[in-house]
């Protein structure tokens, strides 16, 4: 019987081995592609491993585009955004869960609409807008509309609601004002709220594409992924080079990602639940 | 959605100081969100509306032209090969993902040591950068040098242009795709499974049934609501494919016909060619599929998904 179950397993594990094997390969083969030489690179048949691990693709993307100037346009507009973004959802998510207020419903659903709509509906006037302020190549235009979120005050309005009235009366008839019981009681509290929605926001904000490659053209104001694609139209045959960039670009998030794995994956668990 | 209704009191007396303050305080607290996506959402929504109606020009100088760009749009090759492609995408990749994604998260459920790092390793892809991965898997699926074709060929095959076949071109572009999302929504679903009663499995065990009956009668029924979360999501999503194709196909590739998607058509007709007006009308278009797909789900979820 035991037996029996440890064969099992033992299958079980073979073909979640054999799934891992498909999800790493390509880190793995970026990663050493990046140490290669651009000879060795081409070589037919490939090296698994480079002969000799060289950096001078990383030296050589450094110095190709501006991309110190480019890894700071990501951060600078991936801190932006996140922490812009979660104090304004986190705000309204208090306002529309705690408080009663005339036309509360209303407001609620214009928000909601929001959320229904794809994307690229926005996109021509947004560009436009951000044409008509004057913006266009900017750092700022990387981030102004993403400040602003239906999805994160939606969520953050559900964790607001979990939590009990008595809270809030309690800290009324001290004489607390609104503004105190927000700060220092209910935001709090509602961290596991917070910390999800940091994460998928820098995740997003960082890694995101059609925005950016649409409002920032020229190379020195761009993010990593529009960079990416002109490095791969600029070097198509230097493949050591193209996946330094690709290695760096990715870099920042799986060290987040293997720091905070737990919040990462735990926030999408819930989506499903919750939704 | 849990929550429910919010009830808002607007008494029919003079509002009390309190109540008062705390009005302020709450258009306080709503107004930046609320005022940011009525200027960079709700507003351009409506004019991207009143746009498709229009002739946009590189100046942006635009004049009223009625329903001629829906006229356009419905005889335009271009739009339904796009959106042939686009359909193609997300026929083939929601139900192989969600077939996936259900047998990982099955095995994951199997009473297994290192679930954890198995988790880790499966979601890795969905938080990395799609411009990035995309250009690793373009240098894999290469037709000289990539390492898919040397594998091939040093198992005695012949290579293949993947990416530049007009018949492979897309598939392979689904294989990234799902690489993206498998793990994903594998996570989901593995949540959903873990939240399911050990009593039914019990139960049915005593009435010796097998795993195979209990994965079909139990997990998948149970499972349900949130199969067809992943399902409605997958779709939307799946709609919207962009990064992937615009880093792996360009313009001068033979398969680039066979690869665009309405997503890309847009992209280019407004941001390429500058036809501002046309392409708001095509974002309409793409807004009514998912919108109607989406009824279409909510209807027929009520014949199979089984809420308690």
């Amino acid at each position: 019987m035991k037996n029996k179950a440890n064969v099992r397993h033992f299958f079980v594990h073979l073909i979640l081995l054999a799934g891992v094997g498909i999800m790493v390969f390509p880190f793995i083969w970026m990663v050493l592609t990046s140490f290669k030489s651009v000879g060795e690179a081409m070589q037919i048949p490939p090296t698994i491993f480079p002969k000799q691990f060289l950096t001078d693709a990383y030296a050589q993307i450094v110095s190709a585009l501006p991309f110190a100037r480019v890894y700071l346009n990501t951060i600078i507009s991936t801190v932006v955004t996140t922490v812009v973004q979660v104090s304004f959802c986190s705000m309204a998510a208090y306002g529309f869960a705690r408080i009663d207020f005339p036309f509360k419903n209303i407001i609620f659903v214009i928000i909601l609409s929001v959320l229904m709509v794809p994307g690229q509906i926005f996109l021509i006037p947004q560009y436009l807008i951000i044409q008509k302020m004057g913006l266009l190549d900017t750092i700022p235009a990387l981030f102004i509309p993403n400040l602003f979120s239906a999805f994160g005050t939606f969520l953050l309005r559900q964790f607001f609601m979990s939590l009990p009235k008595e809270l809030e009366e309690a800290a009324l008839l001290d004489g607390c004002n609104r503004f105190q019981i927000f700060g220092k009681i209910m935001l709090p509290l509602i961290k596991p709220g917070i910390v999800s929605l940091v994460i998928f926001t820098a995740k997003f904000a960082w890694n995101d594409f059609m925005w950016p490659l649409i409002v920032n053209t020229s190379p020195k104001m761009m993010t990593l992924g529009p960079a990416l694609s002109t490095l791969q139209g600029q070097y198509t045959t230097k493949y050591p080079m193209q996946m330094a960039g690709a290695v760096m670009a990715v870099i920042p998030i799986i060290v987040l990602f293997f720091i905070f794995q737990k919040q990462f994956i735990e926030g999408v668990a819930q989506s499903g639940i919750k939704g | 959605m849990t929550g429910g209704k919010v009830k808002t009191t607007v008494p029919k007396k003079k509002a009390t100081s309190r109540q008062k303050k705390d009005w302020f305080a709450a258009y306080v607290f709503i107004a930046p969100v609320t005022i940011g996506l009525l200027v960079f959402y709700i507003w351009p929504f409506i004019q991207n509306v009143w746009f498709s109606f229009n002739d946009v020009n590189k100046f942006n100088v635009s004049t009223f032209v009625g329903l001629q760009n829906y006229i356009e749009m419905f005889q335009d090759k271009e739009v339904w090969r796009t959106f042939g492609n686009t359909l193609k995408y997300v026929i083939i990749t929601v139900p192989v993902g969600l077939f996936l994604s259900i047998c990982i998260a099955a095995l994951m459920n199997s009473k297994i040591k290192g679930t954890s790092i198995y988790r880790t390793l499966y979601f890795l892809p969905s938080v990395t950068m799609a411009a990035a991965v995309s250009m690793v898997w373009k240098w894999i699926y290469n037709e000289k040098m990539g390492i898919l074709n040397s594998a091939i060929r040093a198992l005695g095959g012949e290579g293949h242009g993947w990416l530049t076949d007009p018949k492979t071109a897309l598939y392979c572009i689904m294989i990234v795709g799902l690489w993206m999302t498998v793990g994903y929504n594998m996570i989901i679903l593995l949540a959903g499974m873990q939240g399911i009663s050990k009593s039914y499995y019990e139960a049915a065990a005593i009435d010796g049934a097998g795993p195979f009956a209990q994965f079909f009668k139990i997990t998948i029924p149970m499972l349900s609501p949130t199969i067809f979360f992943v399902m409605i999501t997958s779709i939307i999503s799946g709609f919207q494919v962009f990064d992937v194709i615009y880093m792996m196909v360009g313009k001068t590739n033979p398969a680039y016909e066979s690869t665009q998607t309405v997503v890309m058509l847009f992209y280019r007709k407004a941001f390429d060619y500058g036809y501002k007006g046309y392409a708001a009308a095509i974002s309409i278009f793409i807004f009514a599929i998912i919108m109607l797909i989406t009824v279409f789900q909510l209807i027929g979820q009520k014949k199979w998904v089984n809420y308690d």
